[in-house]
């Protein structure tokens, strides 16, 4: 009964974050409307981040790849074959699925440090990739995704991805389902194979668990959930670019998720929405925002060592997945 | 005085003459009171607000300074002359932090937050790409002084301008005839390999071969390098001229290595001031480049024979003959590239006074205003030199400098006409929809 009692709990609050998020499209102004549209994109690039990191245990530094390449699947798809909406979406996320696939093959016969260098190094080699072939990729400037292609025709009806509230409302509904997916993942067996592994991966072995099997499993689900959040960015912002694919790309879900709370479903939300308001902000009045980014993470981490919804859950709400 | 549905309707109840002369009174009373005055003259002396979209921070922090620094003087003198229609001109900075994805957000929070009229910077091209979808969307006028071509290539959107400085693809044509007349006719370009490397490994070959030039060999380097020991012996014995375009740091390496290379027998050097923008010409190291020539939008160091508008423009941007700031010998600036900044705010001033620009309901006609100029006289508006507009492309023409490395400073030995520049439009933005 106190497991279901949970759940309803955990469920509820998620449902409700979700419904906050859609009521806020019609009260925030202009700005902040299209700014929150931008944090729920990235927000759910580092909830897949944070499937590998937060749960597994396993610290990539090479998530920048997998965001980029359902960017660039995406992107590439419309820009030079004339690919549609949806058809677009779906290949960026193809291309981040399989790339997630061979470099989780790869990747996954190290561990611990020579995981980190190993996932930056095939990162590094996916943005020197994308400048070699910058006939097609744009290179470092990047390609424009024509304003005109980017309308999405759904049976019968036509979404502008252009207007505001059709990018918000999209946005939501990809973090929405991305949330519901990576909640309904790590509460089933194979999230606690996760936690498990993280936890103590030779202990699971013994319980005979193919522990390879299952963190190859994570890094495609984890590798396909940031392509579709930079599938989604391409189309809904028009940009593809290989700042995108570069280190700090790998670095800010990092952040994100640490400041948020790793391990916990809505810490990539609130690090993202934390990160993104306290640059935005800081960046009006100084030149020196990162400092004040830099001091902001040194708190979080001296008082919130398990980031901000970790420490909450740690405190106080138990039941918080 | 309300009808069925609550709309207020004069015609169901007529006015007392007690009743007007009241509300005449009382509306009198308020339009006198000091908010109202305010309220009453916003739309005739309201500042015209720019967003000014600045690299604070990142790689473009050194040319952010400085596009800061000739902003405001700009700003200064065209408020000093009256302002814009009459109304004073407010700049409202944001860092974009070099950044494509901050760009846009940036350009959306002018459009959005800070209600600018239009928005205006900034200098890295991947930004202004980044940027433009945000500008687009917005319905934003987005002036921008890049000088890459992709303003040009109307691979953009009708609202994105660069009407304040010529665009690499024009610059490097215009280089060719000299080339290929004083330097030598046998080519070896060494650029960086990314975009702004390809640019000039594109647009050479054909620009110098229409000159009976040719390029015999293009040597592209890894940004990721730090060394050019191993490349070096790339270079074809038979070459005449060395076309350098290395950027960042590693370029004070580089001329060291290459002199260390050659020695005192080298070829001639050709190169794009780009590589040393805000770095000092006489820093340890870089001696090999003496005797070389630049390409310089606006020279770095006053000329003998600078106009009076070229001298008043130094002056109000605060840079002395050697091109650094006044009082600090060793800020120096990006003067190649900067003078695009004073420049484009006087386009902006001539466009929205041609539009009769009266707040953000104007843009498109502002739009439409800018496409219409043709042409910018030399003078203390365009103190760089003439320039002529292509309002489909949404790009100016310019004359370029040619500059020599002599005794420690840059002295300008050519400039090219407008015509040397000129190429055939790549697409056609006023066909697309405001």
């Amino acid at each position: 009964m106190k497991g279901e009692a949970s759940a309803l709990k955990a469920y509820g609050l998620h449902v409700a974050v979700i419904g906050l998020l859609f009521a806020l499209s019609f009260v925030l102004p202009p700005y902040h409307h299209g700014l929150v549209a931008r944090i729920m994109v990235l927000a759910t690039f580092a909830m897949g981040y944070n499937l590998l990191f937060g749960y597994v245990g396993l610290l990539s530094l090479g998530h920048a790849m997998f965001f980029a390449a359902g960017l660039y699947g995406a992107g590439l798809s419309v820009y030079h074959l004339g690919w549609s909406v949806p058809l677009a979406f779906a290949g960026g996320i193809g291309c981040g699925a399989v790339l997630a696939l061979v470099i989780g093959l790869l990747a996954l016969r190290t561990s611990g440090v020579a995981f980190m260098i190993v996932t930056m190094m095939f990162a590094q080699v996916f943005y020197l990739t994308i400048l070699y072939f910058a006939r097609w990729t744009g290179g470092d400037q990047g390609l424009v995704v024509p304003q005109g292609s980017r309308v999405m025709y759904l049976g019968g009806a036509s979404f502008d991805l252009t207007n505001p509230a059709v990018r918000y409302r999209v946005a939501l509904a990809l973090f929405a389902i991305v949330l519901a997916v990576v909640l309904v993942l790590v509460r089933s067996g194979f999230g606690r194979v996760l936690v498990a592994i993280r936890e103590n991966e030779e202990r699971t072995k013994m319980l005979g668990f193919d522990t390879f099997a299952n963190k190859l499993a994570a890094v495609i689900v984890s590798g396909t959930i940031c392509a579709a959040a930079g599938a989604a960015y391409a189309l809904l912002f028009g940009y593809v670019g290989s700042s995108f694919a570069s280190v700090q790309y790998s670095i800010l879900p990092l952040l994100w998720v640490l400041l948020g709370g790793a391990a916990t479903a809505l810490g990539p939300l609130v690090g993202t929405l934390a990160m993104y308001y306290v640059t935005d902000i800081a960046s009006s009045y100084t030149s020196a925002w990162l400092l004040i980014v830099g001091v902001m993470l040194i708190v979080g981490v001296l008082f919130f060592p398990k980031g901000v919804l970790g420490t909450i859950r740690q405190r106080w709400l138990r039941w918080l997945p | 005085m309300t009808d069925s549905k609550g709309y207020f309707d004069l015609s169901k109840n007529r006015l007392s003459r007690r009743t007007a002369l009241k509300g005449l009174a009382a509306g009198a009373s308020l339009a006198a009171a000091p908010g109202f005055v305010r309220y009453a003259q916003a739309q005739s002396s309201a500042p015209i607000k720019i967003g000014f979209q600045s690299h604070r921070t990142g790689i473009g922090a050194a040319y952010g300074r400085w596009y800061e620094k000739t902003t405001a003087a700009a700003v200064k003198a065209i408020n000093a002359a009256g302002g814009i229609n009459g109304r004073p001109v407010e700049v409202v900075i944001e860092d974009d932090g070099t950044d494509p994805g901050r760009g846009a957000e940036v350009v959306a929070k002018f459009a959005n937050q800070h209600k600018t009229d239009i928005v205006f910077g900034t200098l890295f091209s991947h930004v202004v790409i980044g940027s433009a979808p945000a500008a687009g969307e917005n319905k934003i006028p987005y002036f921008v002084v890049s000088e890459g071509h992709h303003v040009a290539s109307t691979k953009l959107n009708r609202y994105v301008f660069q009407p304040g400085i010529t665009d690499v693809k024009s610059q490097i044509q215009a280089m060719a005839p000299w080339i290929a007349s004083n330097a030598g006719k046998k080519v070896c370009q060494i650029f960086p390999d990314f975009a702004f490397g390809y640019d000039h490994r594109d647009y050479l070959p054909p620009a110098l071969k229409a000159q009976g030039g040719e390029v015999i060999a293009q040597i592209a380097i890894p940004p990721t390098e730090s060394s050019f020991t191993k490349y070096l012996p790339q270079i074809p014995a038979e070459t005449e001229v060395i076309y350098h375009v290395m950027v960042g740091p590693a370029v004070l390496t580089f001329v060291k290595e290459l002199g260390e290379f050659y020695g005192s027998n080298r070829p001639q050097l050709f190169g794009f001031i780009d590589s040393l923008e805000a770095v000092d010409i006489n820093s340890p190291g870089l001696e090999f480049l003496d005797g070389s020539h630049f390409w310089e939008g606006s020279p770095r160091y006053a000329q003998a024979d600078d106009s009076e508008a070229q001298k008043a423009y130094r002056a109000a941007v605060g840079i002395d003959d050697n091109g650094a700031a006044v009082g600090d010998p060793k800020d120096v600036s990006t003067a190649a590239h900067m003078f695009g900044c004073w420049e484009t705010l006087y386009v902006v001033k001539k466009a929205m006074e041609d539009a009769g620009y009266k707040g953000p309901e104007d843009r498109a006609k502002l739009v439409e205003a800018t496409e219409a100029l043709t042409e910018f006289a030399e003078g203390p508006e365009h103190p760089q030199g003439k320039k002529i507009f292509n309002g489909k492309i949404h790009q100016c023409f310019g004359i370029q400098n040619i500059s020599k490395v002599e005794g420690g400073k840059l002295k300008v030995v050519h400039k090219t006409s407008i015509e040397d520049g000129l190429y055939e439009p790549e697409g056609d933005y006023t066909t697309q929809a405001l």
